[in-house]
């Protein structure tokens, strides 16, 4: 059938229409447009915003998590972290295992909120918050940074709220120890939260949740040094630690801790070895550095990725 | 034949700027393939500011590919659209800071409260702080919510739900405003609601209306609409002009054997008829003339009939010789591919 799509079939007339009221007869009065968004940077760190304080408010009204996402880090502390503790006395000469682990742990918990916030981007995609937010004026890029700053925040909260607890574990509050610690901290959140939403790009369904949790963090964790340290340990095992991007984080934040605690000199180079490359020890602005270079590609990543339309 | 430009309906002497008089929605040989599968073809079609237009097809027919198109969530594989005279292609941001988009599927969070949805798309659109309170209170009222704006969504009906959403497409006072099944999984008592608020709009609001929908007796309210099957329009009219194109009642009779009766019918009036929902259907001229020759002469006995005057479900079945419902039926639904865009399906 050969068909005009704007009249019907070719051999039926076209009726007359007359009598019905066209829209367009109806004059159009002016509606006083509110405001148009003319891709001004303004408007896009007004968006930038919405989203960062999305997550915040989400966060904050969600107690549960904020509270269940502690439990698993205190288990490590303080019952792995206790239980190990009685026979590494000798190998970590005489420091607490738990005051060892703390910033280990601290890495954790920013690890787990992190990729959680992130990861939060499938559930929008699934209950369609997404779509209200793509299909907005605000550039796609202001989307995403502001997203990597909610997860940055939300998990920086999450891991200053544990530093409570370094007390109990033989850590003084010393403030620029503490200053330095958020201050990787976020710096750590705001990689993996970028990481984070590259994974979920490729996730297709909530259920992959497990599954990214399974191939990428725990590996990442286990690896990171946060847990053990990182000398002594077989070639094999430490190349594996040495390609963990997570590693990178972990060391600073031990290495702060360390600078505040009384320790003996071969105390630290048992436990806070450092990183070494063919001998070279990296100091630490180097291993910040390389974490800030990780967060600007994998942020670059993730705009490329959230700005493809098909 | 006319051109796509002449069917427009004329804007008559306005002091309206050009860009106001320029169609609110102009659509040229739109496509859209997936792959092997062709969602989307050579679909023409222009509005005019102010109409309320709709597109009417079973599910799978194209209709929220071309809505995606529409709002810049899906670039087009051939053809051009322009909305609120802006290209699609060439300026989505643009197009996007002049529309309002009511999903098919539920787009607010349900975790924040209904004001802070209805804030959040504000500064998300750049409405001015000033202007924000007080139209977000306007549009509450329009939708009746007001004494709910700050309960958490989650809270709320599917009813309520899309209230909201429709309070929230026209926050930003978008000049086209675009509804994708804007009642699809409501009670009836419900989608009436809805109308009611989408029928009140058009008089508060003067905006340019474009939606799509399933139902046939929505597509009542629209000034035009199309008629979408397979990712084709197949016919653009009013409702009324429609109805009279088909120019004939639609008869449907139940007997003990349809079969027999349709081939009878066949051979004794040259009826072809088919059967629908059950029932023997076939359309005559003049239905209450005919209905005495019918019993006359029919040899199997007739349990009932039933006659009635066209609708826009037999204009359906007039160009694609099929009712919806059985479209419908064989449709399939799908998941999207991107990722970022992918709909959830099935699961209201
Ligand atoms: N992202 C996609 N990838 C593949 N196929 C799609 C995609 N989106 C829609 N389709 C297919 O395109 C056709 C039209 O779908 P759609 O526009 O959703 O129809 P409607 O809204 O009229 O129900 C369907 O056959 C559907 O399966
Ligand atoms: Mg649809």
């Amino acid at each position: 059938m050969s068909v005009d799509p704007l009249t019907g079939p070719s051999g039926v007339p076209a009726p007359a229409a007359g009598d019905l009221h066209r829209a367009a007869a109806r004059p159009m009065p002016a509606v006083p447009r509110v405001h148009e968004v003319s891709g001004r940077l303004t408007d896009d760190l007004r968006g930038l915003r919405v989203v960062w304080k999305r997550e915040l408010i989400r966060f904050t009204r969600d107690r549960l998590r904020i509270i269940t996402s502690l439990i698993q880090p205190v288990l490590f502390l303080f019952i792995l972290g206790t239980g190990l503790s009685t026979f590494t006395s000798s190998a970590t000469a005489s420091v607490n295992f738990k005051t060892f682990m703390f910033p280990g742990i601290i890495a954790m918990t920013v690890l787990f909120t992190a990729i959680f916030s992130a990861i939060s981007i499938v559930w929008d995609r699934e209950f369609g918050f997404l779509r209200e937010m793509l299909v907005s004026p605000v550039r796609r890029w202001a989307l995403v940074v502001g997203k990597c700053l909610g997860g940055m925040t939300v998990a920086t909260i999450q891991g200053a709220i544990f530093l409570l607890l370094a007390g109990a574990v033989g850590v003084p509050y010393a403030p620029l120890m503490l200053l330095t610690l958020i201050g990787e901290m976020a710096l750590t959140a705001f990689t993996l939260t970028a990481f984070g939403i590259l994974l979920a790009a490729r996730m297709t369904q909530v259920q992959s949740f497990q599954v990214v949790v399974q191939f990428f963090v725990m590996p990442m964790f286990f690896l990171s040094g946060a847990v053990f340290p990182l000398s002594k340990l077989p070639s094999w095992l430490a190349i594996l630690t040495k390609i963990d991007p997570l590693t990178y984080a972990v060391d600073p934040m031990r290495r702060a801790v360390f600078a505040h605690i009384n320790v003996s000199p071969h105390a630290i180079r048992v436990l806070s070895p450092g990183v070494t490359w063919n001998g070279w020890m990296l100091p630490t602005g180097v291993e910040i550095a390389m974490v800030a270079v990780m967060a600007l590609v994998l942020l670059l990543g993730a705009i490329v990725n959230f700005s493809r339309t098909d | 034949m006319p051109s796509p430009a002449d069917d427009a309906p004329v804007v008559g002497e306005s002091p309206l700027s050009s860009e106001r008089a320029e169609p609110a929605i102009a659509v040229d040989r739109l496509s859209k393939s997936f792959g092997q599968l062709e969602a989307v073809r050579q679909v023409s079609f222009t509005v005019a500011p102010g109409e309320t237009f709709g597109f009417l097809g079973p599910n799978g027919a194209g209709k929220s590919t071309t809505i995606s198109m529409l709002c810049t969530l899906l670039r087009p594989t051939a053809g051009r659209a322009r909305v609120a005279g802006i290209d699609v292609a060439a300026e989505p941001g643009k197009v996007r800071s002049r529309i309002g988009l009511v999903f098919q599927d539920p787009t607010v969070d349900d975790y924040l409260t209904a004001a802070e949805n209805l804030r959040f798309h504000g500064q998300l659109y750049g409405v001015p702080h000033a202007v924000l309170e007080p139209r977000m209170r306007e549009v509450l009222e329009m939708v009746e919510l007001v004494d709910r704006r700050n309960d958490l969504v989650r809270t709320f009906s599917g009813g309520m739900r899309r209230r909201l959403e429709i309070a929230r497409g026209l926050l930003h006072s978008p000049r086209v405003l675009f509804l994708d099944e804007p009642t699809v999984g409501l009670d009836p008592q419900t989608r009436s609601h809805i109308w009611r608020y989408i029928n009140s709009l058009r008089k508060i609001e003067h905006i340019t209306i474009f939606l799509t929908t399933h139902y046939m007796d929505e597509a009542e309210y629209c000034d035009r609409i199309a008629i979408m099957d397979n990712g084709q329009i197949v016919v653009c009219d009013t409702p009324e002009a429609l109805k009279q194109l088909v120019g004939r009642d639609r008869v449907e009779i139940s007997t003990d054997d349809s079969d027999a009766t349709i081939s009878e019918l066949a051979a004794r009036f040259g009826l072809d008829a088919s059967i629908s929902e059950g029932a023997v259907t076939f359309f005559v001229a003049n239905g209450e003339e005919f209905l005495p020759r019918l019993f006359a002469e029919l040899s199997l006995p007739i349990r009932s009939v039933r006659v009635a005057r066209p609708t826009l479900d037999d204009v359906f079945m007039t160009y694609t010789g099929r009712t919806i419902r059985d479209a419908e039926a064989s449709g399939t639904d799908h998941l999207r591919s991107n990722p970022w865009v992918r709909a959830r399906v099935g699961r209201r």
